[in-house]
Formats: structure tokens, sequence, C-alpha cells
């Protein structure tokens, strides 16, 4: 974490009280030195009321999930004994393991999947020339902002009906070999900023396209791999819907989101293992996101401003 | 179309066709069978009798007719829909945008509030909406706890249909780290020298955010309503847990859950895809409303592929 890099190096308050000492102080510096005291505490009070809002949430969470079946039940914000054992509870609860299991192999396929089948057309889209790419262009961009629910009829009788794959993830794992819209334009727009030479250079050594494209264009492009392939396993983690058509009817196909979900039908009256569960849930993803933290937000930043 | 020609310029630039398609035949093959196909099956069931069962037969418009004029719920999704993009959208572009300039002006501590503001974003949807319907719940949650000890009026929210939405809006404000992060970077991008200038000037901070921060940050303004309208159009999630967790609280949790809980105050178009597809399984009405959704997101997408420079630039 950048925590403690940036922690106290520049706070004018603390100089101020030094500043008598130093020598003569203009009357204007010290109204100069006033204000930006004065800015200093506006701005990090401010600071701290919005790090209440996004972080109390977790708080009370973590506090409830701790607390007797009986306590979660009242209005108290402490508990008064800390169970621990309800996290073991909701780990033992059957299926919790097989949805672990199921939502790993979902994210870890799907995003693996995804870049090998978006590379190659994000780069012919990027750098070849051909007579209608804006048309395939346009057509990714209409791909990419398409709700799930507009094709999913026909989607599910495919599958389900067609195929035999109700019941299953294989329906929302397979189409991921298929090139993913939101990763194809993702990985253009940066391979749009590596600059021509350095594939005409790999050309006139004699390259192939797929010589150039995995051994110059894949080794700079690495940033916004892994930014996409971020994206892509959070995505495949966080979906509700798509195990919901194709995997509700089957209970040992079923993921995380889904079955945490169901888990708080069973366990209405529970918050407190509800809020263990929804925890466990939380947090592979915010332990990812301190591993990879730069590349994601370099990602969210290449989906916004690049634009 | 004919991926070939295009041999105008030097020959280093200029594809052949076989390799074009080589590269391109991943998308094109999901673009045909995950895109093409399913929308032109999703027109034709939109005019037939069909339950999954046997074969559909053709009704003519009769399918949409039933749901523009005998389903009062598909007014009420889009009713809903339309509150989300003028309050949710622009609440949560105005917060990102404040957020975002909070964390620019912050000396001390800026990585740990960075990612302390950034943290919510991450939260699974499914989870997230599970701690609010938890931290809103009317009886023992602790928000509506304290507004009490405080003295002040203790919302239904979840369970009542006034504040179901706004639940919901707040709950998009908390996981506000993805335009956080975007206004951020356009922040740090614009000239220094502008503010300088300004400040010469006489200007006071209002007038500097008004005269140099917005017209240069007014594109990131423009690409966070636009992509904020599109996610609307496809919220479901959210919207789904949120009324059968509280449906469920209410001891509704017997029968089978219909979305919009409570009293159809947060339906929208893709929950009644849904309902109607598979729990009432008239695939005839689901495809009408998946059309007109679809109708409604191309609209909007239009508006952003009209800005040539980014979505659709190119190096040549």
């Amino acid at each position: 974490m950048t925590l403690s890099s940036t922690l106290p190096s520049e706070a004018p308050g603390k100089r101020t009280g030094r500043g008598v000492a130093r020598g003569p102080v203009t009357a204007a510096e010290r109204v100069a030195r006033r204000r930006a005291l004065l800015n200093w505490v506006a701005v990090h009070s401010l600071a701290i009321a919005a790090g209440l809002f996004f972080l109390l949430p977790f708080v009370f969470v973590f506090l409830t999930s701790v607390m007797t079946d009986s306590q979660a039940l009242t209005t108290d914000y402490w508990p008064t004994s800390w169970n621990w054992g309800n996290y073991g509870k909701v780990w033992n609860t059957p299926g919790f393991l097989t949805w672990w299991r199921n939502t790993l192999l979902y994210a870890l396929a799907g995003t693996v999947l995804t870049v090998v089948s978006s590379l190659p057309v994000a780069y012919a889209l990027a750098k070849f020339r051909f007579r209608g790419r804006n048309l395939a262009m346009m057509a990714v961009i209409s791909m990419m902002m398409l709700p799930p629910q507009v094709t999913i009829i026909p989607m599910y009788l495919f599958w389900a009906k067609q195929l035999g794959l109700g019941g299953s993830l294989w329906p929302l794992i397979i189409p991921m070999a298929f090139g993913d819209a939101f990763s194809i334009f993702l990985l253009r727009q940066f391979l749009l900023t590596i600059p021509k030479e350095y594939i005409e250079a790999a050309r006139i050594d004699g390259c192939g396209e797929l010589r150039t494209l995995l051994r110059v264009v894949l080794p700079m492009a690495k940033p916004a791999i892994a930014a996409v392939a971020l994206f892509q396993f959070f995505y495949c983690w966080n979906d509700y819907f798509g195990p919901q058509i194709y995997a509700s009817s089957n209970h040992d196909a079923w993921t995380l989101s889904y079955g945490l979900e169901s888990f708080k039908g069973a366990h209405h009256t529970n918050w407190n293992l509800t809020m263990a569960a929804t925890l466990l849930v939380m947090a592979p993803v915010i332990v990812l996101f301190f591993f990879a933290q730069k590349a994601f937000i370099e990602g969210v930043t290449l989906t916004g401003v690049k634009g | 179309m004919s991926l070939a020609s295009a041999t105008r310029k030097g020959a280093g630039a200029t594809a052949p066709a076989a390799r074009t398609l080589a590269f391109l035949s991943p998308w094109l093959i999901g673009f045909s069978v995950f895109f093409l196909y399913p929308l032109i099956s999703t027109i034709y069931f939109s005019f037939t009798k069909y339950n999954g069962f046997g074969s559909p037969t053709f009704t003519g418009l009769k399918n949409w007719d039933y749901v523009f004029n005998d389903l009062p719920a598909f007014w009420q999704g889009l009713r809903n829909t339309l509150w989300l993009v003028v309050v949710m959208v622009s609440l949560r572009v105005a917060f990102g945008l404040g957020i975002g300039m909070l964390i620019t002006k912050i000396k001390s501590g800026v990585g740990f509030f960075r990612t302390a503001f950034y943290l919510p974003y991450l939260a699974p949807p499914v989870a997230a909406t599970v701690a609010f319907a938890f931290l809103l719940n009317p009886g023992t949650g602790p928000v509506n706890h304290f507004l009490g000890e405080i003295g002040l009026p203790q919302p239904g929210w979840f369970a009542d249909p006034n504040w179901s939405k706004p639940a919901l809006t707040l709950l998009a404000m908390w996981g506000v780290g993805d335009l956080m992060v975007i206004f951020m970077a356009s922040l740090l991008d614009v000239p220094k020298e502008q503010y300088e200038a300004a400040e010469l000037d006489g200007a006071g901070p209002f007038q500097r955010f008004r005269y140099v921060t917005l017209p240069n940050i007014s594109p990131i303004i423009m690409f966070a309503v636009v992509t904020g309208v599109i996610q609307t159009m496809q919220y479901y999630t959210q919207a789904f847990v949120a009324g059968r967790v509280a449906a469920g609280n209410a001891g509704n949790s017997g029968q089978q859950f219909e979305p919009g809980y409570p009293n159809g105050s947060t339906w929208t178009l893709p929950q009644m895809v849904y309902n109607l597809g598979f729990q009432r399984f008239n695939y005839g009405a689901a495809c009408v409303v998946a059309l007109v959704l679809f109708v409604i997101s191309m609209a909007v997408t239009s508006v952003l592929m009209r800005r040539k420079s980014g979505f659709m630039a190119s190096d040549d």
C-alpha cells in the first residue's frame, strides 16, 4: 500500500508553530499561513467524514458478523462477545465450498479465455487496415453496451434446450473463448498508443504477424492485459444474472454471489451469519485488489480518460 | 463486407484479407452466435406465443399490444428507470466529482483516503446489497437506530415504496470509486497555469471551478453521464436482491419472489425480461421488453459513438 509514503510530509499546520522562531514574519505571510491551516483542516475534516461514509458499512457488517444469534437481532452496535465461530459455521454450510470452487473456476477460466481470444482481435482492430474496420468497431461497442437481458431468451433456449447445458456454468464460460467486447475495446484503446515504428521494425526483421504480436506487442501491452484480466475476473466473480439463469436449477453449480442471496433467504433471522457470509464473499476481491492496486487503477483510468 | 482490397498506401500498412480474418475470427464467431443470431431470434419470438415447449406459434402484434396496453408494470418500470437516470446518475456523477476533487486537495494520508474511498466499488454487488439491506433495515439496522438516537425520522428504506429508490441511490453512491478515479486523473491533467492565471485575475474558488475546472473536464463528465445511463438501463442485481431481501424480511419468503418489491417501486426492464421469461414463461412478451431495452440502449450508445476522437479513434 502507498499509505506510509505520503503521510505527514507536507502538512502546513505543522510549520506554523515554528514560523515565529525563524525570524520576522510579515502580516501578509501570517494571513496566508492561517488561511493554509484553515484550508488544511477543512479538507481533512471533509476527507474524514467521507472516509466514515465509505468505511463504516464494512465496520458494522464486521461487528454484526461476530455477534451471537440473539444479539444480532438487537439494535446493538458493539458485540458483547466475539463469536469467531460464526465464520466456521458459514464455511461449513453445505454447498459453501462448492460455490467457492465454482466461482473460482468460472472466474479463472473466463479470464484466461477472454484474454487469449480478445488480444488478437484488438490487435487487428488497432493496427491492421481493412475495409469495414469502423463498422467492426461500432459492432464491438454496440455489443459492449448491450444489456445481457436483451438476448437472454434465445441464448437460454440455445444452451439449455439445444445443447443440454442448463444447470451448469458452461453457457457462461464458453462464450468467453470468442472474444469479450469490453476487453477488446480496452485492449484496442491501449494498443493504439504503441508507436507504429515498433511493429514495422519487427516486420522488416521478418517477423510474421503472430510473432510480432507475441514478441513485440504482448510485452508492451502487459499493463493493459493485466487490467483486462482483473476486470474480467471481477466481472465473473460478481456475476449474478448469469448464474441465476443457467445454474440456479442445480445447487452443485451455484456461485458465491448466487449462493449468498439464497443463504440470506434460508437464514433470514440470522443477520450475524449472513454478514459473515457477506464478508467472506467480499474478502477475495479486496485481497486481490491490494495485490494488484496499480494495474486496477490504471485500467479504470484507461476506460475513461483516454477517450 | 469485403475485408480485402485496401491496397491504397504502403505495403507495410495493408493487411491481407486472410490474415485479418484469422485475427478477427474468434470475435466474428462470437458476434454472429452471441449477438446477431439471438437478436434476430428475439425479434422473431416477439411476434409469437411460446413457453419453451412445443414450437412457437405466430400471433402478430399480440405480445406488443399486451406489453404496451395491459402490463402496467412495464410503464412503472420505465418510470423507475427515468427516476434512476435523473436522480441516481446525476447524484453519482456529482458525488464522484466531489470526491475526486477532495482527493486532489488532500495533503496528508492521501494513499489511505484513496484506498478507503475506492474500496466499496470493489464489493461484489450482491454482497454490497445484502450488507445495505442489513444496515438500512428498519427494525434493527444501525442507520435507523442512529437516526432515532439523534431524533431524526426513520425511513423504511428498502421496505417503503417511497424510499426504496433513494436507498438504492445511496448504495450506488457508496460504490463511486470508479468515477472518483476517472475524475481524479482528469483533474490532475488540468494545466496549472490556467489556475494561476485565474487567481491573478482575482477569481475566487467558485469562479476557478466554473471557468477553469469545468470546461477542462466537461468531456469526462459527459462520458460519466452517458456510461451511467447505460449502466442504469442494465440495472438488475442490486434492485432484484434488495427487493428480495426486503420481501423476505417482511415474511413473504414462502412464495416465489416477483421483482419490484415493494409495490413495484424497484421494477426495471431487465428484471421484467427475467420475470416474464423465466418466472411466467411468456417468452413472447419477454422478448418485446428485451427489444424496447435494446432500442433505448442503442440510442444512448450512439451518443457515445459520436465522440469520434475517443471511442472511434484510429491511428491513421
